[in-house]
């Protein structure tokens, strides 16, 4: 899967890390971030649901294929 | 652009009031009835006889919470205000809740290192202690007990004097001046409440000039010109809406949140018997209660929200209790159920404003109400459910005492 977070965007609510604590923390100003090696999201049922629970759009989360990139392995 | 009519919206002859006083404190007034059969979005008329649009419908919420077309700023044209109290202390903008971005954005960033997931989790051993300590004293004064006074409100003004670096010895003058500002019942003791407030603040952070000690406000206070360098006023602006913040909605959310377990035994012994449900009672209890009922925006420019406009310069409220009953998204939405997914409603708001403090109020509720009620299996309410006064409906929801035995 493919995550995008834009950090611009992002307040640091931390919803998340709390939603989906194996694949987003929070970095040492607030804002979120992926866990090293988790960049795919580890197979994280609960991404999407991550995505939608953040209060400002911040986070994308599609399939390979949606960023137009080759179809491959999830 | 075409959708000016305000006779027809709600299916009544005329807009219906708001805001209005709840009878039960944790169901919305029969009142908004009418509002929520109106979705996602209802004419109301506010205290003063002005019209507003109130937000009703929960995607047309979370859409609109993110909008940055309707701004938080109160001293704009327009703002809408829920009582005279309200309008009085209109004249100042509040830190962080009260301005738009960019200028919001540079202000959260400021203190949002303090009010992270970890920082959160990291202040748990704390926030047991306090919880244990004001439970210790409560059941050796022995009952019966004002619940609000002897643990619902001491819990989280301990936990965030802490965070911040205000004296606790202070609290009962901080605690009088935030409830008189934040209900009155007068206007001017809601705008006198703000000035002892500032002036309060005012002091404190001179004082940490000098003899600086280790909260929130001592590292604002030493931070040097540059990055995150805060002037005074400012740093009484945070610290002011941080306080008041800080203690009285999660204060409301503890006792309110105790009364709704209380009169709902059934799933009162649920939550006992399986304590993995807590987070997710947390979350329903946030959902059901919706303390903050009323979130307040002005529009900037004209909004298309399903076919009508919300033009440049109206008000527009969000109904929390009545957006998170939303019957698309919570069936049976009246109903307490530990087992739904209720993660995604608005309690906490939405969009750039969403609570700073959400981390830390979801560790203090699920510690206070887990061990409030394992050190008291017999808690009970000591007067009649039904006889336990609300507190008014323009202003954070929940009850001023809440008498108690075991």
């Amino acid at each position: 899967m493919r995550i995008g977070i834009d950090t611009d965007t992002c307040i640091g609510a931390g919803q998340c890390a709390m939603v989906a604590p194996d694949v987003f923390t929070q970095d040492d100003d607030g804002y979120s971030t992926l866990r090293p090696g988790r960049e795919d999201g580890g197979g994280s049922p609960l991404v999407r649901e991550a995505a939608r629970a953040c209060p400002v759009g911040a986070i994308t989360a599609g399939d390979p294929e949606d960023a137009g990139t080759p179809p491959g392995t999830r | 652009m075409t959708d000016t009519d305000t006779t027809t919206t709600t299916g009544t002859a005329h807009p219906v009031a708001f805001p209005q006083d709840r009878t039960c404190p944790y169901q919305p007034p029969a009142g908004y009835d009418p509002l929520r059969a109106a979705r996602p979005l209802a004419r109301i008329t506010l205290f003063d006889g002005r019209p507003a649009w109130l937000v009703t419908g929960h995607a047309a919420a979370r859409r609109l919470l993110a909008d940055q077309r309707l701004s938080t700023d109160r001293t704009r044209d327009g703002f809408p205000a829920t009582s005279a109290r309200v309008a009085a202390v209109r004249e100042r903008r509040t830190a962080l809740l009260g301005v738009d971005d960019p200028e919001h954005r540079a202000q959260r960033r400021t203190v949002l290192p303090e009010f992270t997931l970890k920082r959160a989790t990291a202040l748990r051993p704390r926030i047991r202690r306090i919880v244990e300590e004001r439970l210790d004293a409560m059941i050796a004064q022995g009952p019966p007990a004002d619940l609000v006074a002897a643990f619902a409100l001491p819990v989280p003004s301990m936990v965030i004097c802490a965070l911040l670096g205000v004296p606790y010895a202070d609290h009962d003058f901080f605690e009088e001046q935030s409830r008189r500002l934040l209900r009155g019942p007068l206007p001017a003791d809601a705008k006198d409440a703000r000035d002892r407030l500032e002036a309060y603040l005012g002091e404190l952070v001179d004082r940490k000039r000098t003899a600086p000690g280790d909260g929130l406000l001592d590292d604002l206070v030493r931070r040097g010109p540059g990055d995150g360098a805060v002037d005074r006023e400012q740093l009484i602006a945070f610290a002011l809406i941080l306080l008041v913040a800080g203690h009285e909605t999660t204060a409301n959310m503890i006792s309110l949140g105790t009364y709704t377990l209380l009169t709902n035994p059934g799933r009162l012994a649920e939550l006992r018997a399986d304590p993995a449900l807590l987070p997710g009672a947390v979350e329903e209890l946030m959902r059901v209660l919706s303390i903050a009922d009323g979130l307040l925006r002005v529009a900037t420019e004209d909004i298309e929200v399903d076919g009508r406009t919300i033009r440049a310069g109206d008000g527009v409220v969000f109904a929390t209790s009545v957006i998170n009953r939303d019957e698309s998204v919570y069936p049976d939405p009246d109903a307490l159920d530990w087992h739904r997914p209720a993660r995604h409603h608005v309690a906490f708001g939405f969009g750039i404003h969403q609570c700073l403090g959400q981390n830390l109020a979801r560790a203090e509720l699920e510690i206070a109400l887990q061990t409030l009620f394992d050190r008291l299996p017999t808690l009970r309410l000591a007067a009649p459910a039904e006889e336990i006064p609300c507190k008014p409906g323009d202003t954070i929801q929940g009850m001023p005492a809440l008498p108690v035995a075991w």
